[in-house]
Order: structure tokens, then sequence, then C-alpha cells
């Protein structure tokens, strides 16, 4: 079974990272790296992708002449999709195991950043009549 | 080189592959080494013979490939370790020799399958394994099937192997007494693959190896081993009546077409009537499992032209039978379906009740559509409606979940009585 885990954020949530120092940062990725290593020897890392800031999110609609439309401005406690990681696993139970991991990821200090992982199955296109 | 040469050649080497890597083992006697030289000689040849042609002794060929890497890798193993070892010695250290029984007529093919379905390894380690060491498969072919990176599958079958090295299972068949449960887990693996395999052909997918189909190869050289053997008969005709379905399943957008709504002018004669000549002898050999029975309701339905002609008080008989036999709550709610078809809406319903009681397919999708399935034929559209919602949103089959959206539209469109 595979499910995606959703890091999500605001702006303001972000905006603290940049606060971190050097060591922070490097233990944090360092954290991330072990985890993606881990997954990969278990047999189940699938892909992992970390988008922009959520300062260049656009949200767009297409205008009456099919024209897209952005709308850039968003309230500082609006929820980001900051990443995404797929994993494939047997059970759910597994799936939350791992998105735990990437919640207790080391903040500033050593601190657990705590983050929430949104934790979502991807649909199978198998079926039984 | 053609295109021609090249599936043959591809054909040749999956079929090839179990009896080389049989072979390589009782020379080195080293199951997880031999697998992966035994690869890279597949990988070779499939370079190799569409460029140079296909040689005259292709299993020989592989056979000196595989030895060949082996030696190698043997003697820069020894030289790094700098010690003053011969390659018999190093080979003795692999595995005492007494633990490969060297006998003649033994069926490799079989042997591998006993020790690829092993129960130390997990479900999908097995399944992995199962495709490459017997399936004759690539690591990157495997992955693009599951639709995982190759580096993840490649630490699937090596994880596989290390846990095969640890049980100690001897390259053997099993004991008379074991072989029963362990071919049963053969099986499990086995029909799990086709199942895997049994998805909408279209869109972006269409260009997946396609699994069901390297189920029902592999069946069929379980049932070279194991002649006799009724289940494995009646696994294979399972596979073979369930897969001529397979074109008139799916509509263009890989939404859900249900048994009683397929073109059955799209089934594919060849697969049932071989499946069908399969479970008849299978079911005279006396003995019934679970697999008999599946396939022969699945040939029930195959020998109906039109949906109507269906014989619902047979399929219903042999539901009642496999009910007994098995403790499967999917059983149960098959055979509420059958019930509901031959007795009525409400027959199926009150058998539900007993499901609901049961608690195990508590919260299933399948069972809120099948209630609102049994629902809507006892008129109770609104009834169907809200069941049909749950199904929808607890389902995790995009092809279901099209199927099930479609129901609820269809009935909301029409006055509720």
């Amino acid at each position: 079974m595979k499910y995606i885990l959703l890091m999500t954020g605001t702006k303001q949530g972000v905006d603290t990272y940049k606060a971190w120092s050097e060591k922070d940062i490097q233990n944090h990725f360092a954290y991330l790296t072990s985890i993606r290593n881990d997954l990969t020897k278990s047999g189940e890392f699938v892909a992992t992708e970390g988008l922009a800031m959520p300062h260049q999110a656009k949200v767009v609609r297409a205008g009456k002449d099919h024209t897209p439309i952005t709308d850039g401005v968003f309230p500082e406690a609006k929820e980001f999709v900051l990443g995404y990681w797929i994993v494939d696993v047997d059970t759910a139970e597994r799936a939350y195991e791992i998105a735990a991991l990437f919640s207790t990821g080391p903040g500033p200090g050593g601190t657990q950043v705590n983050l929430p992982i949104e934790v979502r199955q991807i649909m199978t296109r198998a079926t039984a009549e | 080189m053609s295109e021609q040469l090249h599936s043959v050649s591809e054909h040749l080497l999956r079929e090839l592959a179990p009896q080389v890597l049989g072979a390589v083992i009782r020379r080195f006697h080293d199951f997880a080494d031999a697998e992966d030289v035994v690869q890279e000689a597949l990988l070779a040849a499939s370079v190799q013979w569409p460029r140079e042609g296909v040689p005259d002794n292709p299993r020989g060929w592989l056979f000196q490939v595989a030895c060949r890497r082996m030696t190698d890798q043997i003697r820069s193993e020894s030289a790094r370790r700098r010690r003053e070892t011969t390659v018999a010695e190093e080979l003795e250290r692999l595995a005492p020799m007494s633990e490969i029984d060297t006998g003649l007529g033994q069926d490799d093919t079989l042997i591998l399958l006993f020790m690829c379905c092993h129960p130390a390894l997990s479900q999908s380690s097995a399944i992995a394994l199962t495709l490459r060491a017997v399936g004759g498969l690539t690591t990157a072919e495997i992955a693009n099937a599951f639709l995982v990176p190759e580096a993840t599958m490649a630490q699937r079958i090596s994880r596989a192997k290390q846990s095969i090295k640890a049980s100690g299972a001897p390259f053997r068949l099993p004991t008379d007494q074991e072989q029963a449960q362990r071919l049963s887990a053969v099986m499990h693996v086995l029909y799990l693959i086709f199942n895997e395999g049994y998805v909408a052909s279209v869109g972006p997918h269409v260009q997946r190896l396609e699994l069901s189909g390297e189920a029902i190869r592999i069946t069929r050289a379980l049932r070279s081993g194991l002649p006799d053997n009724a289940e494995v008969g009646g696994l294979l005709a399972l596979m073979l009546l369930t897969n001529a379905r397979r074109k008139a399943r799916t509509g263009p957008n890989e939404e859900m077409i249900p048994l009683d709504r397929q073109d059955r002018t799209l089934w594919d004669q060849s697969e049932i009537s071989e499946g069908i000549t399969l479970i008849t002898a299978a079911l005279s050999r006396g003995s019934i499992s679970a697999y008999q029975l599946q396939a022969a309701i699945a040939a029930v339905h195959a020998e109906a032209a039109r949906v109507e002609d269906t014989d619902w008080p047979q399929i219903l008989t042999l539901y009642e039978l496999l009910k007994r036999m098995s403790g499967n709550p999917m059983v149960a709610l098959n055979h509420a379906v059958a019930a509901a078809m031959v007795r009525g809406p409400a027959a199926g319903l009150t058998l539900l009740m007993d499901l609901d009681q049961d608690g195990r397919l508590a919260g299933h999708h399948r069972l809120d559509a099948v209630r609102a399935y049994l629902l809507e034929m006892s008129g109770d559209s609104a009834g169907a409606i809200a069941h049909y919602r749950l199904a929808a949103e607890r389902t995790t089959s995009l092809p279901e979940q099209n199927y099930l959206l479609t129901q609820i539209a269809r009935l909301s469109e029409r006055p509720i009585s």
C-alpha cells in the first residue's frame, strides 16, 4: 500500500526556519537523509520532493476567456504543503510510524520540530469485480 | 535486431532463469550469490542475444556466464581477505554439501518456489523474489510493475535473500509433512501476484508488465512440477477464468465494469475453455479446496452467454461449500449476493446482518457496496444511495470509486420510490 506523507505549514511557521543556526539546519537535513537511506534499505522508499517556499505560491483559476487569473495574497494562517514523501508499506500503522519519524526531526537546539504530517493513502488501480 | 527476436529471447530467458539458477546453486551451494550472478547472466544475454543471435545452447551459455561470474567473485573475495584458501575450501565455507539434495530428477523450479515463498519472508519480499528468481524478471522490470524505484526493489530482494539465509532453509523440497502447508504459502504468493496485475490496462499504466500474465506463467511451471495436484490445477483454472474477463472489466476511463454489465463477447474464449477443462479435471479428483471452488464459480459465470443465463442456484451451492470451508468474510459477502440472486434481496440483506455482527468487515467498502446493491434490488433507492456513498468514501481503488460514484449519480437522477 502506498501512502503520501504531506508536510504542511504556514508562511509564519516557515519564517521561523530562517532563524535556525547552521548546525541546526545541518542536523535537520542529516536526519532527513538518514531516514531516506533507512527507507530505501527497508524497501519502502518511493519518492520525495520539497516544494518552494509558500511566499512564491500562486492559486490559479481560469477567467472567462480561459486566461489564468493568479492570486498570490494569502493570510498568514493558511496551511501550505511544504513537501512530501511517498512510501510503500505493508500496513497503515507502518505509514503512521514513518510519519512520526518526520515529525520528531531535530529543530533549533536539538528540540523536536513536532511538525504535523498529513498521512493519505494513494489509491490503487486494482479492482475486484 | 528485430523486435521479434528480441521478444523470443526475452521469453526464452524467463523460461530458462529458474533452471540455470538451480544448476548454479547445485554447483556453488549459495542461493543468494547464485541468484545475483544468474541475474547478471540474464542481463548480459538480454543485451547480447538480440544483437548476435541466440546461442545454440542458451541454457549452457547462461550457466557458463553465471559460473564465471561466481568464480570471479569468490576469487576476489578470497584475495581481499588475503587468505591462502583454495576455491574449493571457499565453497565448503559457503554451505555444507549435506544441505543440498543432489538427487537427480528434482524439479529446481519447484524447489525455488518453495524457497522464495518461505514463511520467514514478508509478503512483499516473497513476491519480489519469486518474480526475479523463478520468473526470470529483472529488478528494473519488477520495480516498474510495482511503481517503486529500482533501488527500493533491489533492497527488498536482498532482504528476502538475507531472510532465507538466516532461516537456514536447505535447497531441497520440503518434507511430505511440511509440503501441504508450504504449498499453500506458494499458491498464496502466486495469487497475490495475479491480483496485483489484475488492474486496468488503459491510460498511463498500459506499458506496465502484466503481472497477471507472469503469475499464470509461474503457476503453469508449478503445475508441471506437481501435475496431479488438484489444488494447483484449481488455482491455474481460477487465474485463467478470471483473466479471460480482463478486456471487459474496465471502461475507457478506467472505471470498473462489474460482471453483470460486461460485454461478454470480449471474454477470452481460449482462456475460458482451458480453465473449464482444468477445473473439470481438478474437481473429478475428489479432494476439494478453496481455489477449486472459486474456479468452479468463475466457470459457471463463464458458461453463461448472457447475464440472465447465469446458473445462480449452482453458484449459491458452490458458495455454501466455500463458506463452510473458509472463514473468510469476503466469501460470506459473495455468498450473500448469490443468495439474493436465488431467493431475493431480503435473503441477502439478512445474511449481511451476520457480517455486521461478525465485525471483521466493519468499515470495509465492499460490505457497503454489496448492501447498496441489494437495497437497490429491493427498491430502496435512498438506502442504496446512502450505502454507495459510504463505499465511495471508503474504497482505495480508483476504478471502483469511479463505478460507485456513477451508481450514486444514476440512482439520484431517478425519482425516489
